[in-house]
Formats: C-alpha cells, sequence, structure tokens
C-alpha cells in the first residue's frame, strides 16, 4: 500500500527524543518543511515535491541560565488559524519563532528554581498568540499532572457531542482532557498504568494514546472510556500521528516498525473500531519520530536515532 | 535530561573495560598474580568509597572526553600501563559495548540489570578479597536505593540520556560484525523477534470495548515481527538470576579484540564540530574530573613491584600502525583547558594528580594529543 521514496539528508542524526518529527505542509506553495532535533539545535529543512530538498537551516536553543548549553527537547509547528508559528523547547525555555523567518518572537524562560535541572514539574502552559506581532502572553498554567507532560493534542472542539479539545499526556502515563473556553477546564482524567505515555492524539472525540510498552489505546475522549486496546509494537512507542480527513493513524515504536490504522465508528453501535492497513519496517533502527506528511495520509516520513535521514514513504 | 545517569554509564563502562583487561591480561600470558593484583587494584579504586559519593551526586552527564580521562586514570591504578592507542582502543571497545547493550535493552529499567551483570561477574574477580567485595555490596545497595524506586518514565529518560551520550559513536568491532551483531556500517542489528520486554504483550491483537468494558469485539493483524511472550522478569536482588544476557562477560581467550576504525562516514561532520569547536565547558569538566578523581585514593605501590605495559593489539608494530593511522575526526583531542584562566581550579587538580604518583616509568608519549593528566603533572 505504500511504498519507499527517497529519502531526504539530514545534517545530524535524530535525538532519540520521542516524538522527534515536525512536518508543516505548504500546499499553496507545494512545499513541505520538516523539522527535527539533533543535540542543542533544531534542523530545519524544506522540501519541494518528489522529495528534492531545497535549503536547510538550523536553530540553537537559546543559552538562558546555567553553565552547560542546553539540548533542546522538541520542535514543532503549531497551526493557528491565522499564523503558523515555530516552536522550540529545552530545559532552559521556550523559544517561538515566525515560521518562515529566524526571527524569535517570543522566549519564556522555565523555572531554574527546580529542585534539579530536568525535573520536569508537569505545568501546562497556555499562551495567547495575537495574530500578528510578538505580543505573546502566558495566560494561563494548569495544574492537573504531577510528572513531566510527554505530548499535547487538540482539535477544534466540533458541535454538541464533542466537548472536548485538548488532552495533555504525562510520563505517569496520565491523561487529562481538558475544555478550552475563557479559561480551560479539566473534564476527566485517564490514569496510566505503570508506563510513560510518549504520544497523545484526538479526533472526533476519540483519543489515541502510544505507551512505552508498546500499546495504543483509543478513549471517548468525553468520558475516558476504554474503547480499543491495540497491542501494537514490541518496544515503546515513540510517535503518533493522524491524518484528520481519513481518519489514519500511524503508530512508530523503538522495535523499528511503523504500522497505520483506519479509525472509524461502527454504524450499529457507533463504538470506535479499528483495522490495521499497512506495517513497515525501518531495518535496525530505533525510531524517534512519523508524521504523515498531509491531511490525507498519502504519505508519511519517519526520524530514527543515528540515522542522518528522514524516510519518506507514500501510497500506491 | 536525566541527573541520574552517571553512576549506570560509568559502573557499565568500568565492567567492559575489566572484561577486555581480563582478556588481554591472559592473552599476553601475564603471571595469575600479577593479573589478579592489576583487577584487585583498579576494582578497588573503582569502587572506593569516597569515589562513589561523588558518581552517586545528581548531575549531569560530562563529555566523552571529560569520562575517557577518569577511565585513564583507573586503568593506570595499578603496575600495568597502557599506550594511547591502546588507551583508545579500550575506550572505543567499551563505550561500543555498552551502547549495544543500551540500545537492546528490552525494557528500559533493564539497563539496571544490565549494571547488576556487570557487578556480579567483577564480584567473580575479587573472590579471594572480602573488603573489596564489601565495597562492591555496598555499591550494590546503593544502587538499588537510588534506582529501585525510579518510575518507568525516569528510567526512559536516563535511557535516553545515555542514547545521546553514544550518538553518531558507529565503531566496529570484529567479535560484533562476527557474530552479526553489527553491520558493516557500524550500526547495531536490533532484531525483530525474540521474547517482548517484561510488561509487553506480543503484538497482534486488536481488542474493543463497548462503555461498560466489555470486550465485543477482537481481530488480529500481521505486525511482520516474530515475537514470543517473555518468559520471566529478572530478579532486582543482591543475588539471583538476572534472565537479561547483556552486560555479562561476552569476552573469553580465544576471542581477540579487534576494532576497525569506521574512518570518513556520515556522520563525521558533527562529530568532528564535537572535537575541534572551542570547549565552552572546559571549565566545568575540570570541575567534574576535579570532584571525582578526588575520591579516587589510589595506593601507591609497595616493594619493587616491576610495572609492565599491556596491549590491547597482538602486535607492538600493530600498536603503533594504529596510533600513526587513528582517523582525525576520531581521536579524543585533549580538552584545551584554559590554564590560565582558572588558576586555582588547575592548582587543585594539579594537587590531586599530585596524590595518584604511580611507578616511575619512562614515558612513551606515542601521541600528539598528550592527555590532561600530563599537562596537570608539568604545570
Amino acid at each position: 500500500m505504500y511504498r519507499r521514496e527517497r529519502s531526504i539528508p539530514l545534517r545530524g542524526s535524530a535525538a532519540p527524543l520521542c516524538n522527534n518529527l515536525s512536518v508543516l505542509q505548504l500546499s499553496a506553495r507545494k512545499l513541505t518543511y520538516f523539522g527535527v532535533v539533533h543535540g542543542p539545535s533544531a534542523q530545519l529543512l524544506s522540501v519541494a515535491p518528489e522529495g528534492v530538498p531545497l535549503a536547510q537551516r538550523q536553530l540553537h536553543a537559546k543559552e538562558g541560565a546555567g553553565v552547560s548549553p542546553p539540548l533542546m527537547t522538541q520542535v514543532h509547528w503549531c497551526v493557528l488559524p491565522f499564523r503558523v508559528l515555530l516552536v522550540l523547547t529545552s530545559h532552559r525555555g521556550i523559544q517561538m519563532y515566525e515560521s518562515n523567518r529566524n526571527t524569535m518572537v517570543y522566549w519564556h524562560a522555565l523555572d531554574s528554581g527546580d529542585a534539579s535541572p530536568g525535573t520536569w514539574s508537569g505545568r501546562v502552559l497556555v499562551f495567547d498568540i495575537p495574530v500578528k506581532g510578538p505580543n505573546i502572553i502566558l495566560s494561563e498554567e494548569l495544574a492537573g499532572h504531577q510528572t513531566p507532560i510527554t505530548d499535547i493534542a487538540t482539535e477544534p472542539a466540533q458541535g454538541q457531542d464533542c466537548v472536548a479539545d485538548m488532552v495533555t499526556a504525562d510520563d505517569s502515563g496520565l491523561l487529562c482532557v481538558w475544555q478550552s473556553g475563557p479559561e480551560f477546564t479539566l473534564l476527566t482524567r485517564i490514569p496510566g498504568f505503570g508506563v510513560p505515555c510518549p504520544s497523545v492524539k484526538l479526533w472526533q472525540g476519540i483519543i489515541a494514546a502510544g505507551y512505552g510498552n508498546g500499546q495504543v489505546r483509543l478513549y471517548e475522549a468525553a468520558t475516558g472510556n476504554l474503547h480499543v486496546q491495540i497491542n501494537a509494537h514490541a518496544r515503546a512507542i515513540c510517535a503518533l500521528d493522524l491524518a484528520p480527513e481519513v481518519g489514519k493513524l500511524l503508530s512508530a515504536g523503538e522495535d523499528t516498525f511503523v504500522h497505520i490504522w483506519k479509525l472509524s465508528r461502527s454504524p450499529e453501535s457507533g463504538y470506535t473500531e479499528v483495522e490495521h492497513c499497512h506495517g513497515e519496517c525501518v531495518s535496525d533502527t530505533q525510531l524517534c519520530g512519523a508524521r504523515f506528511c498531509d491531511s490525507s495520509g498519502s504519505s508519511f516520513a519517519v526520524t530514527g536515532y543515528d540515522l542522518a535521514e528522514i524516510r519518506m514513504f507514500s501510497s500506491v | 535530561m536525566s541527573v541520574r545517569t552517571l553512576p549506570l554509564l560509568f559502573l557499565n563502562l568500568g565492567g567492559e573495560m575489566l572484561y577486555i583487561l581480563d582478556q588481554r591480561l591472559r592473552a599476553q600470558n601475564i603471571p595469575g598474580d600479577k593479573a589478579r593484583k592489576v583487577l584487585n587494584d583498579i576494582i578497588s579504586t573503582m569502587f572506593n568509597r569516597k569515589f562513589m559519593e561523588e558518581l552517586f551526586k545528581p548531575q549531569e552527564l560530562y563529555s566523552k572526553k571529560a569520562l575517557r580521562t577518569v577511565y585513564e586514570r583507573l586503568a593506570h591504578a595499578s603496575i600495568m600501563k597502557l599506550n594511547q592507542a591502546s588507551m583508545d582502543k579500550l575506550y572505543d571497545l567499551m563505550t561500543m559495548a555498552f551502547k549495544y547493550q543500551v540500545l537492546l535493552c528490552p525494557r528500559p529499567k533493564d539497563v539496571l540489570l544490565v549494571t547488576f551483570n556487570h557487578l556480579d561477574t567483577i564480584k567473580g574477580f575479587i573472590q579471594d578479597s572480602p573488603t573489596i567485595l564489601q565495597q562492591v555490596d555496598e555499591t550494590f545497595r546503593q544502587l538499588t536505593e537510588i534506582y529501585g524506586g525510579l518510575s518507568a518514565g525516569e528510567f526512559q529518560l536516563i535511557r535516553q540520556t545515555l542514547l545521546i551520550f553514544f550518538q553518531d559513536l558507529h565503531v566496529r568491532v570484529s567479535m560484533f560484525l562476527k557474530d552479526k551483531v553489527q553491520n558493516n556500517n557500524g550500526r547495531f542489528v536490533l532484531p525483530v523477534s525474540g521474547p517482548v520486554p517484561w510488561g509487553t504483550e506480543v503484538p497482534g491483537l486488536i481488542r474493543m470495548f463497548n462503555n461498560k468494558g466489555e470486550e465485543v469485539k477482537r481481530t488480529e493483524f500481521k505486525h511482520g515481527g516474530n515475537y514470543v511472550p517473555a518468559p520471566k522478569e529478572g530478579s532486582f536482588e543482591l543475588y539471583g538470576d538476572r534472565v537479561l544476557k547483556l552486560g555479562t562477560n561476552m569476552y573469553s581467550v580465544n576471542r581477540p579484540v579487534e576494532t576497525h576504525m569506521s574512518g570518513s562516514s556520515k556522520n563525521s561532520a558533527s562529530r568532528t564540530q564535537e572535537s575541534i569547536a572551542p570547549n565552552p565547558l572546559a571549565k566545568e569538566e575540570l570541575n567534574f574530573l576535579a570532584r571525582l578523581m578526588g575520591g579516587m585514593e589510589i595506593k601507591k605501590p609497595s616493594g619493587p613491584e616491576p610495572g609492565f605495559r599491556l596491549n590491547l593489539f597482538t602486535t607492538d608494530e600493530e600498536e603503533e600502525q594504529a596510533a600513526l593511522t587513528r582517523p582525525e575526526e576520531l581521536s579524543y583531542e585533549v580538552i584545551n583547558i584554559q590554564a590560565t584562566q582558572d588558576q586555582q581550579r588547575s592548582k587543585e587538580l594539579a594537587q590531586i594528580m599530585g596524590e595518584f604518583e604511580i611507578m616511575e616509568q619512562p614515558r612513551l608519549s606515542t601521541s600528539k594529543g598528550d592527555d590532561l593528566l600530563t599537562m596537570m603533572d608539568e604545570l
């Protein structure tokens, strides 16, 4: 169903962090942007159709307080209704850039008052982003987690049935489901079971969560009920992604496998169902990031530890 | 990243070092009593209480260069001497072996079992020395105390910190190549068969539930691997079946330990940057080394015990050749110390180094990068 395409070379291999690949598609300009973390920097590439690499640049984690140069932890393109921001995180803080320029528009330093470096408090920071300009404000800090946050998923609330529009996951496997509004309200909590939840996605009121024991679980966001449990990988899951147009879910694990799943609702019961579509083995590579490259899920990309390229696949 | 990584890194690398030295001592036919003395001296220095205290303090990992300096000092804690080329090779073997073990650990927590495997074998080397045995057991207790209660998420972070430390290291080791655990491009083979980690189910099953939590449908899918359930969990007790083989001694007299320098690979660019760029961490690393080695209590050799040189290669000519042909980007350049900037620290370090007087041997400075210790001794 999918075949391998030409790989995109990276200047430095991908760091072994979860969710270590961000993709931004600019369909109008027929360009795709990729972001991968390597050590203290993020590598950003722009690629034309057929995987032809155009340009590469690197952004470094801001030094901030502290002695050693910080390692970057995540790079992500945040697509907002009116603008796209490139967000870089490190242990020192959060940097936000205009998506196509190197100018930093915002820097939020994280407390160095934490007991020891690397202790994450589990706070979720909510920023108000204006339509343009650097006037970004930290508007809320949500409490709900006690261990470091691993991933955040959002979806515009649709209709009366879907009230949840944000899910946060943490190192203990706990999921918090929130509703947006003038302030965020905690709707429900889905407890963990002894393993971290490194990646979480939200689609039409369904939460897809990938866990450190290789399982993918699907929950109903409004109630927190478990609907599907997939023994998907033989090692920890490192990344999940969704193709919202078709309800396809992508899971990548440290077991070298990528799997694609089709989500649907049973017409009789209305319960969530899952079907396996495709599996791919990226030999001898512990994966660390995976994304669909378009919202219809017709192509996807993966990164792996020690791998100095982005592996590309597209459907036949 | 995790501030609890250094003890695991240090003990496992130290364990690998002892395995290799033990193999070379036997291969070079060093008399039994001398070989035992060397291992005893190194192990007793490694597990010294003051040293362990410094090691177990929560701290970030320092560079491979800084850590190598500690092992070089440790390797010279006895009557044995290593030339630069042999020390380089030793460090390559140690790091590649532990990188392999971390990568193949089924669960992040299993790195603790790997550590226990190393400690178990180390105890085998010093069976006749109850005092050193006690030191090792004490370290065991410390490990259990600190790591026994860590969550899966914290172990995952430790694992990531270790993998970042080993990123882009692809030295080919002939034993790994022969055993087909490493490919010709230096990457390790990640098998897609065998037992799943303890706590993971064999992939292939999809279960669907209704709102009451009752299973309503069950399907299977083909996942591409060939996995079986985990047989049992390894023991984290002082004594017990670890189940995991990673971290046990894979060397024997008949398996020579050769390495091949990967030379210029795609990733050499990123590694060159690490070694030639001015090192802003030099001062921090000096502090780290001073603290760590300040805790090392190296006994002055008593009596006229003659020292000897250990060769990690099969002949002296091979060793010389290796020193000359080591690729630029893989050389462990000395930490660029701005001695003038931090004279106080340098003086302290020199004092500590001075306490480590080993046998007066003609200094065989074969490589162009004399190490930190030499520079400090000459201050």
